[in-house]
């Protein structure tokens, strides 16, 4: 049977792609603080080695237009490709599929009342591509199999914190439903606190950021008390993409253990966040205690 | 119809900026292919009219305005790739709309580690 081996959360500035396609400013002060957070996550992922990544994440507009724009849409493809998103960058190399699984997810979850669009196509953009990158450096989204799910940020309303976390628990059940013997890495991709547009641009918010990371750990409903503009207000109009942490986050079970955060002001305009999460509990899959382990490990 | 709650300095983009801003974040969203970009800067206003931006519209692309663009409904997301034409960054983009200078806008975000 599938299980869950943990939920890894980081933010997806586009900026960050130059710092990994030059190596070199991965050692400047600036980007410093923000790469050394990764090498536990690498350690992590050394041991619980997942088989395939369920990532939420959102659509910048370029698989998605205000023309047709889903709510939530999965992926459902045996491949995964990145392309240029306006500024003529090279683009991510493609990342494969797991159809399979894809399918499942599908069915589980419009059994479960989530009516998600699916995409047999789908283009996936710098969100998608740069957790990958940073998670396995230098080979990035051809080092697993993956599945997308992506949550609409661009046109409110957007779908609720609450919403948010029940179609991350349906994932968390699906997955746990799926009869592979795979090991599933949770990855909600976004945030933390920023805002690029208006007259309030380089809007940041540590404290309530900090809060959130504290809460998803171990409280995630204490979230679902915010509405999708309060995410705005607290976190920024792009803030809002915490909702792919929420998300994620769901798929965990009620309780996790902290395997390692790191947060750092600023990475372009955003506050950049890094927290790797454990389950703890079976309600959501069977899990060995890997923290443990991986704890000496590191000690 | 609902309107939202008034946040100082943001525009909530909701479904009625979408319909307003339609024609521009779609020109916008058409720069992801190079081709276009390039027939953009060959004369920016034909293709502009190309793809129907009312005079609000063309007069905000013309000046470059960002705070202009979001008001006749530009969406930050599209507005990116625009600006990306003119090799503007997110620094850029902050200061242009807060009225600082490029230096003082990266002070205020550093300001925000506090």
């Amino acid at each position: 049977m599938a299980r869950i081996v943990g939920g890894i959360f980081t933010s997806h500035v586009p900026l960050i792609g130059k710092a990994i396609a030059n190596p070199k400013l991965q050692q400047e002060p600036y980007w410093k603080p923000f790469f050394d957070g990764f090498h536990e996550a690498h350690r992590w992922l050394d041991q619980v080695k997942p088989d395939v990544v369920v990532m939420f994440y959102n659509d910048h507009g370029l698989n998605f237009f205000l023309d047709k724009l889903p709510t939530f849409a999965i992926g459902a493809a045996d491949e995964y490709r990145n392309a240029d998103e306006g500024w003529g960058l090279p683009p991510f190399p493609p990342t494969p599929g797991e159809p399979k699984l894809s399918r499942h997810l599908i069915e589980s979850l419009v059994n479960d009342e989530f009516d998600l669009t699916t995409c047999q196509e789908m283009l996936v953009d710098h969100a998608f591509a740069i957790p990958l990158q940073l998670l396995w450096p230098g080979v990035g989204g051809r080092a697993i199999k993956a599945v997308p799910i992506c949550i609409n940020t661009v046109q409110h309303p957007l779908p609720s914190p609450k919403r948010c976390l029940r179609l991350g628990q349906a994932v968390g059940r699906a997955i746990a439903s799926y009869g592979e013997d795979t090991k599933v890495l949770v990855v909600g991709s976004g945030g933390l606190s920023h805002q690029l547009d208006g007259e309030r641009a380089g809007f940041i918010n540590k404290e309530f950021d900090l809060e959130c990371m504290d809460k998803l750990v171990n409280d995630p409903e204490a979230l679902t008390r915010y509405s999708s503009i309060d995410l705005v207000e607290l976190a920024g109009t792009q803030g809002v993409e915490l909702l792919m942490w929420i998300a994620a986050r769901g798929a965990l079970g009620d309780l996790t253990r902290e395997v390692h955060r790191n947060y750092h002001i600023p990475i372009s305009n955003t506050a950049a966040g890094l927290l790797v999460l454990e389950p703890l509990d079976s309600t959501a899959s069977k899990s060995r205690p890997i923290a443990e382990r991986v704890t000496t490990a590191i000690a | 119809m609902t309107r939202h709650r008034s946040i100082p300095g943001t525009i909530i983009f909701g479904t009625e900026e979408a319909q307003k801003g339609y024609a521009l974040n779609r020109m916008c969203f058409s720069f992801n292919n190079a081709e276009n970009r390039a027939e953009f800067l060959k004369d920016e206003e034909a293709y502009c009219r190309k793809f129907g931006l009312t005079p609000e519209q063309i007069q905000a692309v013309k000046e470059r305005n960002v705070l202009k663009l979001l008001e006749a409904g530009g969406n930050i997301y599209y507005l990116a790739k625009f600006a990306g034409i003119f090799g503007l960054n997110m620094q850029d983009i902050g200061a242009q709309q807060t009225g600082m200078s490029v230096e003082k806008f990266n002070q205020k975000l550093l300001s925000a580690r506090n």
